[in-house]
């Protein structure tokens, strides 16, 4: 008897460590698929590179960037990354509520990000400076707006996680999902940086 | 002003379709009727043997990669015929159109037919094949019961077919890219190419491409973390080492492709100024990205091939493959070097001497490991008991003309010499010489080798020898003469020349080599038929006909759906092999077993990257929308949903497992 119950305990074991390993393996999956992203935004940066210079008789970064909005983008964006770290650790600690609390305050910063950038690319779209002007903005909305665009995606799947998690509690699914989307929102976070710096700093110290 | 932009282009729902985009002349009429018969008539034999449910049930909704390997395949060979229908067009414009006659083409209709063929061949012919082999194969020899990721699995081949089907769909409405198979600025940019054509390109490969992306990124994942206990990456048959590496490739090249595609897309639909002669944008930056991604493309095809001619030289010469760890490394110093070279397509661009002389001797390095391996496959066969059969005629073949094809390519790495053969045909020469024997023959000889493992039955020896025969000759007959014309100054992408060159016999004699190259693909078609004919008789093969020494000759045939009944136990290389040599009996206690539910979502997905695709192409706005909708709510519907896999318990496992047997033992 008590050695069916033991093996009912080795197999009930086994079975867990099966689950583990097969979430280890959607993460890394993940891990890999943002790598891809990584190559994606490599080859943008690289064609921007290339094109920063060729203004074609347009404005250059220098003209056209306020450092101090960017500025407003970026503290937005890394607080952001703050909160959603928050948010995971409340998802760890089982506390539902306000797992979805903080992945509100997530949602909102990342929309403020959003609507900023939107406000300034339409304000170089009103001025007669869009993607149509010249080389370097070419290269100027497409890097800016690919992240634009993975921020959105993150949003809506912050927007769908957010009632995932309001009608199904915080299981081994929701939370490996939430795993994944804030590793998804810190990688967003990091291309940021390097789009701060590369077309931002570069480009407003290059007169 | 951009409102304004915008404003007319939404004025008409169609964008820019209209029934004048209907083909006119008689040879794009009569392809495009037969295109079109092709779906039709199939839909017609469906509902006629009330086949959709099955159908439905059996294909459309599947997560086993068995299934989707062998649904991978189906198209690659479908549209293989519709690249050889190109294949007959082109030797057959080029024999003829010299001095007063001008052949059977217009100059832009040729052009558009040499574009579809590379980029059909590519993307849909040598990838589809690809893919179909390594989803059936790599999960049998890693000792898994499924892939890491089945639904991304299955959407990528949906992504694939969405694709294809786009690409054909330019053939019924519209008209194909007819600026090469890489689409080149400025000819590419909307001032030069106003037509839909380059849109249909761009949109093709794009969705293709993000279905070749997730399978990359699926099969990485399965080979690093499905391997049963004991299978330590040094003990993995060579055929996933070679995978491993191919993959990784696709993980690190396939953003690339992307991001050049969108880039010029952006131009051809936005007004972007990347790739365009004014405005400061750089066309020779989309050679460069297109390269970055292109020639490791080149190793991505032909790795898994290595892999099976690995298989196929241990298999067939009943010897363990030499050099074992050698071929792991030269896999990798490929993978590697592959990265590093994609300046030698276009030493003409001007980078000067010295980027030049660096992509020249890392061309001259790649050669290296690719040498490596061609010895390790001969040492293998020497002295090996060999079984003649026809999976070793292509191995054979693929040695010698490989041999021919590289050396060729190491004369070009040569940059002065590069600059007296760019874009000539001795280059056309050296890259089919390379991806015909390196690529098709290896997927001939892997399909000849694997398919009695899925159908039960070999497929018929003396049509698979005189298939053999037919291309080989037929395509020395095509290739060599096309190495004499290089020299003699013709370049590529040619619909006329002047009688005086004294060119048009040499292009009789590719012509009558692409003759053989029928008799070829019709001995094979033959084949398939015969042997389905014959399957009961001699060709019935048992679960090992080969005398395999691999994993996935260890399984019944057909497979299970769960692959493996009870995980093996791996302790070498060459698992099986070593196995056969024990009496062992497996008695382990059968385990419950979880497969993933059948889903028509990746279908779904798919049909709403095609609507986009279609609609981009011809700027119907509010279809777009539409279909990035579909594709959105399907996975969004997806993730919802909690239960995606079923159980079968250990004793229907065990049930199921005996029956087998039973059936094995009668």
């Amino acid at each position: 008897m008590s050695s069916i119950s033991q093996n009912a305990e080795v197999a009930r074991a086994d079975r867990l460590i099966e689950r583990h390993e097969k979430d280890n393996t959607t993460i890394f999956g993940f891990w890999v698929y943002l790598m891809t992203d990584c190559v994606l935004f490599a080859s943008l940066f690289a064609t921007f590179a290339v094109l920063r210079n060729n203004t074609f008789g347009g404005p250059s970064g220098a003209t056209l960037f306020s450092l101090p909005y960017v500025l407003v983008e970026t503290l937005s964006l890394l607080t952001s990354s703050f909160t959603c770290g928050l948010a995971l650790v409340s998802a760890q600690a089982r506390r539902k509520t306000q797992t979805i609390i903080w992945f509100i305050i997530t949602f909102a910063l990342g929309l403020t990000f959003l609507s900023l950038e939107l406000s300034e690319f339409h304000k170089f779209v009103v001025m007669g400076d869009s993607w149509r002007r010249s080389g370097f903005l070419s290269a100027y909305f497409t890097l800016v707006g690919t992240h634009g665009l993975h921020i959105s995606i993150g949003l809506l799947w912050m927007a769908v996680m957010i009632v995932f998690i309001y009608k199904r509690g915080i299981n081994k699914l929701t939370m490996k999902r939430i795993r994944m989307l804030s590793m998804f929102w810190h990688f967003l976070d990091v291309v940021w940086i390097f789009i701060f710096t590369i077309v931002y700093l570069f480009g407003a110290l290059h007169a | 002003m951009m409102i304004h932009h915008l404003s007319t282009t939404f004025g008409s729902l169609l964008g820019r379709l209209s029934l004048k985009w209907l083909p006119h002349d008689p040879i794009t009429a009569f392809g495009a009727i037969l295109l079109a018969a092709v779906p039709i008539g199939a839909a017609l034999l469906i509902t006629y043997t009330k086949r959709w449910r099955w159908l439905y049930r059996e294909w459309l909704t599947t997560q086993d990669p068995k299934r989707i390997g062998i649904m991978y395949i189906i198209v690659a060979i479908l549209m293989g015929l519709r690249g050889l229908a190109d294949v007959i067009l082109i030797r057959t414009q080029q024999a003829l159109s010299s001095g007063s006659n001008h052949g059977i083409l217009t100059a832009s209709h040729f052009q558009q037919i040499i574009s579809a063929h590379g980029t059909i061949m590519i993307f849909f012919v040598a990838m589809g094949l690809m893919f179909g082999i390594i989803n059936l194969i790599v999960p049998l020899q890693i000792g898994a019961r499924d892939v890491a990721f089945p639904f991304l699995n299955a959407t990528g081949f949906w992504l694939f077919f969405a694709g294809m089907a786009l690409i054909n769909v330019s053939l019924i409405i519209g008209d194909f890219s007819a600026t090469g198979w890489l689409a080149y600025p400025p000819l590419s940019e909307l001032k030069y190419s106003p037509t839909v054509g380059v849109d249909y390109w761009i949109w093709s490969l794009e969705i293709a491409g993000i279905g070749s992306l997730l399978a990359g990124i699926n099969f990485v994942v399965t080979i690093i973390k499905k391997r049963v206990k004991g299978m330590s990456l040094m003990k993995m048959p060579l055929f996933c080492w070679s995978v491993l590496g191919s993959m990784s490739l696709v993980i690190f090249a396939f953003p690339i492709l992307t991001v050049t595609l969108t880039l010029l897309a952006l131009d051809r639909t936005i007004g972007t100024h990347f790739f365009t002669a004014g405005y400061g944008g750089n066309m020779m930056m989309y050679v460069n990205l297109i390269w970055a991604w292109g020639h490791p493309e080149v190793y991505i095809l032909v790795l898994p091939a290595f892999g099976i001619y690995s298989e196929v030289a241990a298999v067939f010469s009943r010897k363990k493959l030499f050099g074992y760890a050698s071929m792991v490394w030269a896999i990798w110093a490929i993978v590697i070097l592959s990265f590093i070279v994609w300046l030698h397509h276009f030493f003409t661009m001007g980078a000067g001497s010295d980027v030049n002389a660096f992509f020249g001797i890392m061309t001259m390095i790649i050669a290296v490991p690719t040498g490596v391996k061609l010895f390790n496959w001969l040492f293998t066969m020497y002295k090996g008991k060999l079984n003649m059969k026809t999976p070793l005629y292509w191995l054979i073949a693929f040695v010698v003309v490989f041999t021919i094809g590289g050396m060729a390519g190491v004369l070009m790495a040569v940059p002065p010499v590069d600059f007296q053969l760019h874009n000539s045909l001795f280059l056309v020469a050296h890259f089919h010489m390379m991806i015909v024997s390196g690529v098709l023959f290896g997927y001939f000889a892997g399909i000849t080798y694997w398919y009695p493992k899925f159908l039960g039955f070999k497929l018929n020896e003396r049509l698979g020898r005189y298939a053999f025969w037919s291309w080989l000759v037929g395509f020395l007959l095509a290739f060599v003469p096309l190495y004499i014309l290089g020299f003699m100054g013709a370049t590529r992408r040619l619909d006329h020349y002047s009688s005086s060159l004294g060119w048009q016999p040499l292009f009789v004699v590719a012509a009558i080599g692409v003759v053989f190259i029928i008799a070829g693909v019709i001995f094979q078609i033959l084949q398939l038929i015969v042997s389905i004919w014959q399957r009961n008789g001699e060709l019935k093969a048992g679960h090992d006909p080969w005398d395999g020494r691999t994993l996935e000759w260890s399984l019944p045939t057909p497979i299970p759906v769960y692959n493996f009944a009870r995980l093996p136990e791996v302790s070498t290389r060459d698992a099986y092999w070593e196995a056969k040599k024990t009496n062992y009996i497996d008695d382990r206690p059968y385990e419950p077993i979880l497969i993933p539910k059948n889903s028509p979502l990746g279908l779904v997905i798919a049909a709403g990257a095609f609507i986009f695709g279609f609609a981009v192409v011809w700027h119907i706005w509010w279809l777009a929308v539409l279909g990035l909708a579909v594709s959105i709510f399907g996975l969004i519907y997806r993730s919802m949903d909690e239960h995606t896999e079923y159980k079968l318990s250990a004793a229907e496992v065990k049930q199921m497992d005996q029956m087998r047997f039973q059936e094995i033992k009668s």
